[in-house]
C-alpha cells in the first residue's frame, strides 16, 4: 500500500511539474498574475509530493520488501541499515528519484527564498525548473519507474554491488547530484533571463548564492568520491580521468568560471551575456554527465546500471534543453549591454583570464572523454584516451591558473597599477619560493614536479594571506578587528583559495614522494617500507554482517615507536558473489601508511602491498576547505538580506 | 622516474596489482616494464591500465611484456607488438598521427583561441573606457562653472 501511494505521488508529481512549467510562463508572458501565482505552492507541492515517493522507496528497501523489483534487485536482510538506506539511491532507478527530488527541492527553495525576486523573473525561473522537471520525471516513470512489483516475491534479495556498500560511497551520491542539479536553477535563472531580455547586477545576485550551493556541493561529492577510490579500490589512486569522473569534473570547472564571472556581473555590470552563457552550460556538462553516467556509452568503473534506451531518452533531454537554450541565447544575447569599463591590468581582466583558462579546461577535458567515440562513430579508429593524455593537456592550465590566482585576487577594480600588486604579493611569492627550494632540498634529486607543486600551492595560500592582509589597510593597529568584521564573502574567497593551494600540495607530494611495496610476507616476518617497520602478526577469518573476511594484522613500527596496527582484509560477499579488498590506513596529517592483503601463495605466506602515501590527506581536507570556503561566502549578509536586490529591483520597476 | 628507479633499487619491486611472483629480477628491466604496463590498456575492464588491473588478462599480458623485455625488445618493439595483436584500442596515451593529431592540437589551439578572443575583448573595453574625458564644449562648461 505504503509503495502504491508512493507510485502516486510520483506520477501526480509529474502532473503538477507540468503545470508549473505552463501557467507560469504563459501567466509571466501575458502579465497575468494569477497564472504566475501557480508557480510558488506548486513548486512547494512538487517537492512534497517526491518526498513522499523517496519516502514510500526508502521504506521498502528498509523493510526489505522484496515484492518491489528494485529491492530484490539491490538489497538484501542481512545487509547493515545504513546499506539500506543509501541502497535507495545506489542504483539506477532509486538514484535518478534522488535527482528528480533533489531538482523539486531547489524549486520549492527558489519559491521559498525567490520572496524578493520580481514577479516575472520568480515565475519564469520556477517555469523553466518545472521544465526540467517534467523532462526528468517523465524519464524516471517510462524508463526506470523504481515502484514496480514483482508478480512472485522471492525469499530474499540479490544485494548491493558490495564495492558500494561503504560509507563514503553512501553519501558520495547524494552531494554529487545537489551540485549537479543544484546548477539546474542557475541554468533557470539564465533561461528566465533571456526570456525577458534583462540581465543586471540584481541577476547576478540572485544567481551567485545558487550556483554557490551547487558548487559547494559538487566539491564536496567530488571529493568524497576521490577518497572513496582512493582506500576502497586498494591501489590509493585518487584520480583516474575515468569518463565519470571526468562527468563530474566538467561542470565543476565551469561552475568556478561562473562564479568567477557572476562576480563580474555584480560588482561591475560587465562580461554579462558570457556570464549567461556559462549559467547554460554549467547545467549542460551536468546533463551530459548524467547521459554518460546512466548510458554507459563510455565504458567505466562506475557504469552498474546501463541501457541504451535511456541513454538515448538522456542524450534527446540534454540535445533539446542545450538546443533550446542556445538557441534563445542567439537569438537574445546581442541585446544583453554590458556597462561596465575596465582598464587593460585590472581584477576584471584577471577574472577574464581566469575564465578563459577554466572553460578552455573544461573543455579539452570533454574533447578527451568523447574523442573515442567520435574517433569510432566518424573515423573508424577505436582509440582510448586515458590519464596520459588528461595529465599532457589539463596539468598547464591548472598551474597557470595557480600563478595568476593571487595575482588577480589583490587587483583592484577598474584599473590596477602594477607597483601596489607587487608592494600586496611579493613576500607571499618569496616565501612561496622559499618552500619550494626547502621542498627540493629534502626530496633530492627526485622530481621537479613535487617542488614546482608546492610553490604554486604556497603561492596561492600565501596569496590568499596577503589577500586579508591588504583587505585590512595598512595600520597595523586594530588590523585583527578589522579583519573579523570583513564581510563573510572576503572571508570565504580566501579560505577557499587557501584550500584549492592545500590541495596542489597534497596532489603533488603525493605523487613526487610516494613509497611503494610488494612481497610475500609470511606470518611473524618483518619487512621495512620507508621509515617503517611492518610485522605480520597473524592472519585469520573473520564473520561479518553479510560477508566473510581474511583480515590480516600487521604492527607498524617507527624507530623502535608503535605507530600503529593495520588489519587489511579480504572480503567475499557470498550473495553477489564478490570480492572486495578493504585496505587499512594509519591516516596521519603527513603522510598515510596504506597496507592491502593479497593472495595467499603457494609456498606460504601472503602477497602485501604496503604503500607510504605522503600528504594524502591533504587532497580531501583541502576539498573540505574549498566547501568550507563556499559555505562562509554563502552565509554573508548580503545575500541573506539581498536588501541592495530588492532596492534595485524597485528601480528597474520604477524603469 | 628517476625517483621510481631509486626506490626500485633500495627495495625488491615496488609495483602496483603486478604479484610479487611476476616481478623480473633485474630491477631496470623491471622498472621499463612497469613503465610500458602503466601505458597499456586493460581490454576487459573498465579504464583501468594493466599495471593496476587484477584481472587474468591483465596479468597475461603484463607477463608478455615481461617475456619481450627479457627476450631483449626496446619499449618501442614491445609497444608495437601489443599493438599489432590487441590493436590501438590498447594505447592509453592515444598515438600523435591521424586523427589524433586533432585531438592533441586542440588544447593549445583551444587556449590560443580564447586567449585572443579574450585579449580583443580587454582591448575593446579598455578604448571604451573612459569616455569621460571631457569634449570641448564639456570643457568650456566646467570652466565656467568653476569661475562661478
Amino acid at each position: 500500500m505504503i509503495i502504491e501511494i508512493g507510485h502516486f505521488a510520483l506520477i501526480l508529481a509529474l502532473a503538477v511539474a507540468c503545470l508549473q512549467m505552463v501557467l507560469p510562463l504563459v501567466g509571466a508572458h501575458r502579465r497575468w498574475s494569477a497564472w504566475m501565482a501557480v508557480a510558488e505552492p506548486a513548486a512547494l507541492m512538487q517537492a512534497a509530493l517526491l518526498a513522499v515517493a523517496f519516502a514510500a522507496l526508502t521504506y521498502a528497501f528498509v523493510t526489505s520488501d522484496f515484492s518491489v523489483r528494485l529491492v530484490t534487485a539491490n538489497s538484501h536482510t542481512l545487509k547493515p541499515m545504513i546499506y539500506k538506506v543509501s541502497g535507495v539511491w545506489g542504483n539506477h532507478e532509486g538514484s535518478m528519484l534522488l535527482w528528480c527530488l533533489i531538482l523539486a527541492l531547489f524549486g520549492a527553495l527558489v519559491a521559498l527564498f525567490g520572496g524578493n525576486l520580481p514577479g516575472g523573473l520568480r515565475a519564469r525561473v520556477l517555469g523553466v525548473q518545472a521544465s526540467v522537471g517534467v523532462a526528468f520525471l517523465s524519464f524516471l516513470i517510462f524508463t526506470s519507474n523504481p515502484f514496480i512489483r514483482l508478480d512472485v516475491p522471492p525469499m530474499n534479495g540479490r544485494d548491493l554491488n558490495p564495492l558500494l556498500q561503504d560509507p563514503g560511497l553512501a553519501f558520495h551520491p547524494p552531494f554529487l547530484y545537489l551540485g549537479y542539479v543544484g546548477l539546474s536553477t542557475s541554468f533557470s535563472f539564465a533561461v528566465a533571463a533571456l526570456i525577458e531580455g534583462r540581465v543586471d547586477a540584481a541577476w547576478a545576485r540572485w544567481v551567485r548564492p545558487w550556483t554557490l550551493l551547487a558548487w559547494l556541493m559538487l566539491t564536496v561529492g567530488i571529493a568524497l568520491g576521490s577518497w572513496w577510490a582512493y582506500y576502497e579500490l586498494g591501489w590509493g589512486g585518487f584520480w583516474f580521468w575515468d569518463p565519470v569522473e571526468n562527468a563530474s569534473f566538467m561542470p565543476w570547472l565551469v561552475s568556478v568560471a561562473l562564479l568567477h564571472s557572476a562576480a563580474v556581473v555584480e560588482k561591475r555590470e560587465a562580461l554579462k551575456s558570457w556570464t549567461v552563457l556559462l549559467a547554460i552550460l554549467a547545467f549542460g556538462f551536468s546533463l551530459i554527465g548524467a547521459f554518460i553516467v546512466r548510458s554507459g556509452v563510455l565504458t567505466s568503473v562506475h557504469a552498474f546500471a546501463n541501457d541504451p534506451e535511456r541513454g538515448v531518452y538522456l542524450l534527446a533531454i540534454t540535445g533539446v534543453f542545450m538546443g533550446g537554450a542556445l538557441l534563445l541565447y542567439s537569438m537574445r544575447a546581442g541585446a544583453i549591454q554590458s556597462v561596465g569599463v575596465f582598464g587593460t591590468v585590472s581584477r576584471e581582466s584577471a577574472l577574464v583570464l581566469n575564465n578563459v583558462l577554466l572553460a578552455v579546461a573544461a573543455l579539452v577535458v570533454f574533447i578527451g572523454t568523447i574523442w573515442p567515440l567520435a574517433a569510432e562513430l566518424v573515423f573508424a579508429r577505436k582509440v582510448s584516451v586515458g590519464p596520459p593524455f588528461f595529465e599532457a593537456s589539463f596539468t598547464p592550465f591548472f598551474m597557470a591558473l595557480a600563478l595568476i590566482l593571487p595575482i588577480g585576487a589583490v587587483m583592484p577594480w577598474k584599473r590596477a597599477r602594477l607597483g601596489r600588486i607587487v608592494r600586496a604579493a611579493w613576500l607571499a611569492a618569496v616565501g612561496a619560493f622559499g618552500i619550494a627550494v626547502f621542498i627540493w632540498m629534502i626530496g633530492t634529486g627526485r622530481t621537479i614536479l613535487g617542488p614546482v607543486g608546492v610553490f604554486l600551492g604556497s603561492w596561492v595560500i600565501l596569496g590568499a594571506v596577503a589577500d586579508l592582509w591588504a583587505r585590512t589597510g595598512r595600520e597595523h593597529s586594530g588590523r585583527l578587528r578589522r579583519a573579523v568584521r570583513l564581510p563573510r564573502a572576503d572571508w570565504g574567497r580566501v579560505v577557499a583559495h587557501a584550500g584549492l593551494g592545500i590541495t596542489m600540495i597534497g596532489i603533488s607530494l603525493l605523487l613526487a614522494w610516494e613509497v611503494e611495496d610488494i612481497r610475500i610476507a609470511r606470518e611473524g616476518e618483518t619487512f621495512s617500507a620507508g621509515p617503517y617497520e611492518l610485522t605480520l602478526d597473524g592472519v585469520e577469518e573473520v564473520q561479518g554482517p553479510n560477508y566473510h573476511s581474511t583480515m590480516a594484522e600487521f604492527r607498524v613500527v617507527r624507530d623502535g615507536r608503535a605507530v600503529a596496527v593495520l588489519r587489511p582484509e579480504r572480503r567475499i560477499y557470498p550473495v553477489a558473489g564478490i570480492p572486495t579488498t578493504e585496505a587499512a590506513i594509519d591516516n596521519g596529517v603527513f603522510r598515510d601508511v596504506y597496507m592491502v592483503i593479497g593472495e595467499p601463495q603457494d609456498g606460504g605466506g601472503w602477497a602485501v602491498r604496503t604503500y607510504i602515501k605522503p600528504f594524502a590527506n591533504w587532497i580531501w581536507s583541502g576539498a573540505v576547505i574549498m566547501g568550507l570556503g563556499g559555505a562562509l561566502s554563502l552565509s554573508d549578509r548580503r545575500f541573506r538580506v539581498a536588501a541592495g536586490a530588492r532596492r534595485r529591483a524597485m528601480q528597474l520597476v520604477a524603469r | 622516474m628517476i625517483f621510481r628507479v631509486f626506490l626500485l633499487l633500495l627495495m625488491a619491486g615496488p609495483l602496483w596489482a603486478v604479484e610479487p611472483g611476476e616481478i623480473l629480477d633485474d630491477p631496470v628491466l623491471e622498472s621499463r616494464a612497469r613503465d610500458i604496463s602503466k601505458g597499456l590498456r586493460c581490454l576487459i575492464c573498465r579504464n583501468e591500465s594493466i599495471d593496476e588491473s587484477d584481472a587474468g588478462l591483465a596479468r597475461d599480458l603484463r607477463l608478455l611484456v615481461r617475456e619481450r623485455i627479457v627476450d631483449g625488445d626496446s619499449d618501442e618493439e614491445v609497444v608495437a607488438f601489443v599493438v599489432e595483436r590487441y590493436g590501438e584500442y590498447v594505447l592509453l596515451n592515444p598515438r600523435r598521427n591521424g586523427i589524433n593529431l586533432a585531438l592533441w592540437a586542440a588544447p593549445p589551439i583551444l587556449l590560443l583561441a580564447g586567449l585572443a578572443a579574450a585579449g580583443v575583448f580587454v582591448v575593446r573595453r579598455r578604448r571604451s573606457a573612459w569616455p569621460d574625458a571631457l569634449t570641448a564644449p564639456e570643457r568650456a562648461r566646467l570652466a565656467e562653472l568653476m569661475d562661478e
